[in-house]
């Protein structure tokens, strides 16, 4: 049973994927309250391009990815806000653009392809120390974030124009989240890969939001959900011999259609029980 | 005294589509007015104007003798419109009210004991004290209205705006509602509503504010609600009415006449507005009428 914890590589990897899952799931319910679903998608591909043109240019991998990834958040919510542009069509826009940026560098300079498989599929098994600190120092950052910005957030994400008039900085917070957000796919990136992030993102919180109507229940629940699949699907790739990434979200995707599954039965017994009374 | 509301020949427009032209109005501590008007008159942007939410084009607005460039009005409460709320957002009553504490800073994400008892006192003083910890989607509609009330009040505002306050629930909990924020203005708030309700404005709100582009007449119900002003301000043809003291305003109906607006009691026979016990206002005697 603890066969596999004897091994450096499963060791950092499981702290990854808890780490990463409990990340996504935290902030993955803002994503998905605020209706942003497909921003996880479109931001992880345009964060690829941000570290094929770091890596042409020679900077650090984090820092490169990291401000173009802001970038592109702080692009897609000014677009958004001054233009008659809806969100769904600004992050098409500017994701797939950035995306095509990095895959057009990438077959310029044929040579570093092999480098970049890893921040398209996840490479889980690969996870270096420096990438545990980069995960835990965002971990804790968005996590104390989150904590100290709780209520403008939750008004802002609840009604972003009423919130202004009570006094909250809605320009300010929208531009943290931006932030946040794309520290915590750069910190995901090398663990699930662009290709599954989003799933990530949108999974853990939309399977809390059957099982609460409580938004302090749907984090902790989406929050733990995320962890608690990391650790499930790393397990259980290890004994599947499956891709460690996809096996994670395989399993937030099972762990969804349960509860589906079991909330769905409970409200048809309820109607029937109702209907016979 | 000065005014709680004050706007200096304010003009605004989205685009080049011009909404509010030269608004000269001023609001003093303790008046209780609505807002009316046409669809598209321009009262929701006012309001917005007010909260600070947009930036006149033209002109100059400040509260409590405060200018706003830009930023929240100080002491505002402000309840939207019900339709523009999100019911399936997973926020029970009790963190719906807290939202109005947020300008109290405090750094934590759960409530105070203290914030805890204020919530409790509010929600009893609106009658749904025992809905704390329900989602706001299993309520009533007028029960809605009060949690929206509810968070506006726990921020402890001078002046309070509602949006169509009225909108969306019946005639009875209409009557509530307006009955309510009476009581709140007696006990000093200041209250600015829109409607589109003249009847319940006519027999609520002591100061109406005619809406169409600008200010075109703003005084008692009384002085507001004549056919000429209405017609004025609805560019249609309105009716108004008197029975028993009260005010009713009609929109008279488009190819239709005087006999379909007053039902008749017999077949065949039109009763006179005398045998109504009703004074109609501007309103000439029908073809065939005693």
């Amino acid at each position: 049973m603890f066969e596999p914890f004897q091994f450096e590589f499963f060791r950092n990897g499981t702290l990854a994927a808890v780490l990463t899952g409990a990340l996504c799931g935290l902030i993955g319910v803002y994503i998905v309250l605020r209706g942003m679903s497909y921003i996880g998608h479109g931001l992880s591909h345009a964060i690829f391009g941000g570290a094929v043109v770091s890596f042409v240019l020679a900077w650090n991998f984090y820092l490169g990815a990291g401000l173009w990834g802001f970038g592109a958040a702080v692009l897609i919510n000014q677009t958004t806000r001054r233009t008659r542009i809806n969100a769904d069509a600004a992050i098409g826009v500017i994701t797939t653009a950035s995306f095509a940026i990095g895959v057009a560098l990438i077959s310029r300079y044929r040579k570093f392809t092999r480098s970049f498989d890893a921040a398209l599929f996840g490479n889980i098994l690969g996870v270096e120390t420096a990438d545990l600190v980069v995960i835990a120092a965002v971990t804790i950052l968005v996590g104390l974030m989150i904590f100290f910005l709780y209520r403008s957030l939750l008004f802002t994400t609840f009604s972003s124009d009423v919130a202004q008039v009570y006094g909250v900085k809605t320009g300010w917070i929208d531009t943290l989240f931006a932030l946040m957000l794309a520290a915590v796919l750069i910190a995901s990136m090398k663990i699930l890969g662009v290709t599954l992030i989003a799933a990530a993102l949108v999974i853990p919180p939309i399977t809390a939001r059957l099982l609460t109507d409580s938004f302090n229940r749907m984090i902790l629940l989406s929050t733990a959900i995320g962890a608690g699949a990391g650790f499930a699907g790393m397990y259980a790739s290890y004994y599947l011999d499956l891709a460690s990434g996809a096996t994670i979200v395989l399993t937030q995707a099972a762990c969804f259609a349960i509860v589906l599954l079991i909330t769905s039965l409970r409200k048809r017994m309820g109607r029937l029980i109702h209907t016979h009374v | 005294m000065e005014p709680i509301v004050e706007l200096g020949r304010v003009s605004f427009g989205y685009g080049n589509k011009p909404v509010l032209e030269n608004i000269d109005l001023h609001l003093h501590h303790g008046q209780f007015a609505a807002l009316v008007g046409p669809s598209g008159a321009g009262k929701t942007t006012l309001l917005r104007l007010i909260l600070g939410t947009l930036q006149p084009d033209r002109g100059t607005v400040s509260i409590a003798g405060r200018s706003l460039n830009g930023g929240p009005a100080p002491q505002v409460a402000y309840v939207p419109q019900l339709e523009t709320v999100d019911w399936n957002f997973p926020v029970t009553v009790e963190q719906v009210v807290l939202m109005g504490r947020v300008r109290n800073r405090s750094l934590l994400p759960w409530p105070s004991r203290d914030e805890k008892r204020r919530v409790q006192e509010v929600l009893d003083q609106l009658d749904i004290g025992q809905l704390a910890r329900q989602h706001i989607r299993d309520l009533s509609g007028g029960q809605q209205q009060r949690v929206f009330l509810a968070r506006a009040l726990i921020a402890e505002p001078d002046l309070l705006v509602l949006d169509e306050p009225t909108t969306g629930v019946d005639m009875r909990v209409a009557e509530t509602i307006l009955h309510l924020l009476g009581d709140l203005n007696r006990r000093g708030i200041t209250i600015l509503l829109t409607t589109h309700d003249l009847n319940a404005a006519a027999a609520h709100v002591p100061w109406i504010i005619c809406l169409n582009r600008a200010v075109i007449a703003q005084g008692s119900p009384e002085y507001v609600f004549t056919t000429e002003t209405l017609n004025q301000t609805y560019q249609g043809d309105m009716l108004v009415l008197r029975h028993e003291g009260m005010l009713f305003v009609q929109q008279k109906p488009h190819g239709h006449t005087y006999h379909d607006v007053i039902p008749h009691p017999v077949p065949g026979e039109v009763p006179t507005s005398a045998e109504w016990g009703i004074e109609c206002v501007d309103l000439p005697a029908p073809k065939g009428a005693v």
